[in-house]
């Protein structure tokens, strides 16, 4: 769960329980997950311990971070769960069909190279784009929104016009046309571009929130007792914010997982040799009588989504204040 | 309502001129849109020269880009600096294609998709709607292009195995057979099932959730309080309401909808648009590139306008003022 770093790390501070638990606030959601790690220790009953109950009980979420915790942890450790590189050919061994023998769980290509362990590189290079790009949106949407929502004017025209302008496009295509022409099929660099169109959805809806929370009273009474516009935004504000904030940072991954995997099928992604879920399913593409080369990069996508959408699902359960009984 | 549509469009015109003017002055800094041209060896270096001369490319991007709006009007998205031919009849011929496609499976989508979400919130928690449920879960999670690769693999495999030709899995059309016949249905079943599948996932759920926030209100308590049967309750009370948030969900989703046809048609081969663009960018084709943009936009922000119009038939309490 890194998503409540992306406001600790923009504004230097995490936000403190006390401030919302002392009744001003009906209490969102929000902080709950900031204090995913520093709730427990402080030992709070609050909100999120409501909401940590209800997401531990949310069955279906506790199955998807199973699963996701298990793909993403052989992505991470790929260099000791795959049993060959990624790139070793044996050209004795090409085109075979999923056998136990050799550890060729998922066959092998037409080099021979063992596609097992190239769908665990590509859960790599994929969960690597997915993350880094949920993050660095994350953050970039939280603050253009929080100054968007709060202060109104040239930054919150500008911000709903071009949201307005990214919701007439096609998105896939702008984003095919972008990555076309500066992708160059490197990884950091799609990630990069996809940071810069996956921002917009996100500070939408921190606007959202800081427009209607900015006229709350307890916002007023911080500013009877002279507290600056930073302080309001950052340690009054926005731990409300941070409910809606996780769910849509950990359902950007699923998304950005997607979108870049189908940008790397068209070719415009990122390009062979670093294998990428996307590259994996159109490699495939040549082989259709090798059904696996399609099958198993395409089934990890799917599992990876599914589960980081039951997550997603399971906190929006758990965030939401206004559900207070805790799930059977 | 007359006012209200006008006025829409005037508000489109400037959304389309920034954004056409932002994606021009990125592609003309990005790309160079006669590289195709100097490799191309059947033309000379007099042609390209003309060329950049009579399109203006010598010229600075916001000059271009004024000749480049004037090309649109005038000469109908102007000519391919690539290939040198009209753009215009490409986009025309492959928009059809892609119109049968896409209409079609959307419209089996939402039919499919409103029907499936109406019963399963009647008949909440039951097997019928733990089986819909989990499927558009999985829909919801599934790449389009995988999808479509699967059915594609599948229905070879059928014709290479039995060589009972169910489906084709790539092109539009035999030769000799016209838009509605027999083979080009055979032909376009595959992408069509594929597209809708996609948009059936997110109809239904959202169906199901509009559904069930309504199927509790008051009012459709005080219809069932006052003796109106159950089916009516569900036709005319709550199935009408629900439909609102749908149009939102289908006018919103129609951009994703296009760019699941670019998928779609590539994996297929299928000669629609979004296949056309693929090749026009792979090419470095750029003004082909724009033309798709361009096209696209508009039939977004036209597909937009008519939601807002359904919408306010459907709830009367809109008013356009």
């Amino acid at each position: 769960m890194t998503e409540p770093t992306p406001a600790q790390l923009a504004h230097g501070n995490v936000a403190p329980l006390e401030q919302n638990v002392d009744g001003v606030v009906p209490a969102p959601a929000g902080l709950l997950d900031a204090t995913v790690e520093a709730g427990l220790e402080i030992g709070v009953r609050s909100q999120w311990s409501y909401a940590r109950r209800r997401f531990l009980r949310h069955r279906l979420a506790m199955l998807g971070l199973l699963g996701l915790v298990l793909i993403f942890g052989a992505g991470i450790f790929a260099n000791y769960v795959a049993p060959y590189s990624y790139s070793s050919l044996d050209l004795t061994k090409i085109l075979i069909g999923p056998t136990t023998a050799g550890h060729h769980f998922f066959g092998t290509d037409e080099i021979g190279r063992d596609y097992f362990s190239r769908v665990i590189w590509g859960i790599r290079t994929s969960e690597e784009v997915g993350v880094c790009v949920a993050f660095l949106s994350s953050i970039l949407g939280l603050v253009v929104g929080a100054f968007a929502g709060y202060y109104g004017g040239w930054i919150d025209n500008l911000l709903m016009r071009l949201t307005d302008l990214v919701l007439t496009l096609p998105a896939l295509a702008i984003l095919a046309t972008v990555s076309s022409l500066l992708g160059q099929g490197s990884q950091w660099r799609i990630t990069f571009i996809l940071t810069l169109f996956f921002w917009t959805g996100l500070a939408r809806v921190v606007r959202g929130v800081f427009l209607s929370l900015r006229e709350k009273e307890y916002v007023e009474a911080a500013k009877a007792a002279g507290a600056g516009d930073w302080r309001i935004m950052f340690r009054h504000i926005l731990p409300n914010t941070l409910g809606p904030i996780i769910v849509n940072g950990t359902l950007a991954v699923a998304a950005a997982i997607i979108t870049e995997a189908a940008l790397s099928f068209l070719g415009f992604g990122i390009k062979p040799p670093t294998p990428s879920l996307g590259v994996l399913v159109a490699g495939g593409q040549t082989n259709p009588q090798q059904w696996w080369l399609t099958v198993f990069p395409g089934l990890t996508i799917v599992l990876i989504v599914l589960c980081i959408n039951f997550i997603g699902d399971g906190m929006r359960d758990a965030l939401d204040p206004t559900q207070r009984r805790v799930r059977a | 309502m007359l006012t209200y549509i006008a006025r829409r469009l005037l508000y489109s015109i400037p959304v389309l001129i920034v954004s056409t003017f932002l994606s021009f002055t990125f592609v003309s800094l990005a790309g160079n849109p006669v590289a195709l041209l100097r490799q191309n060896p059947r033309i000379s270096a007099n042609t390209i020269h003309n060329e950049i001369i009579q399109n203006h490319l010598n010229k600075s991007i916001p000059v271009r880009y004024g000749y480049w709006l004037r090309d649109i009007f005038e000469h109908k998205l102007g000519n391919s600096l690539a290939t040198l031919q009209p753009i215009w009849p490409d986009i025309q011929r492959t928009l059809g294609h892609t119109a049968q496609v896409v209409l079609t499976a959307e419209l089996l989508a939402l039919l499919l998709g409103v029907a499936v979400g109406i019963f399963s919130a009647i008949r909440q928690y039951s097997p019928f709607d733990y089986f819909f449920t989990s499927l558009s879960f999985l829909g919801y999670a599934m790449p389009v292009f995988w999808l479509a690769l699967l059915l594609q693999i599948l229905f070879v495999d059928i014709y290479l195995k039995w060589h009972v030709r169910v489906f084709y899995t790539s092109t539009l059309n035999s030769p000799g057979h016209g838009a509605w016949s027999l083979d080009r249905l055979q032909h376009i079943a595959l992408p069509v099932f594929t597209l809708a599948t996609i948009s059936f996932a997110l109809y239904s759920r959202y169906m199901r959730a509009s559904m069930l926030d309504v199927i509790n209100s008051d009012y459709a308590r005080t219809a069932r309080a006052k003796g109106v049967p159950e089916w009516r309750v569900v036709m005319r009370h709550v199935f009408r309401n629900a439909l609102i948030p749908i149009v939102t969900v289908t006018a919103l989703n129609f951009g994703a909808v296009l760019g699941g046809a670019i998928v779609t048609e590539t994996v297929f081969t299928l000669d629609g648009i979004g296949f056309y663009f693929v090749q026009k960018l792979n090419n470095g084709d750029l003004y082909a590139v724009m033309a798709y943009l361009v096209v696209t936009s508009v039939i977004i922000i036209v597909f937009n306008l008519i939601a807002d119009i359904v919408y306010g038939y459907l709830d009367p309490r809109i008013r356009y003022d």
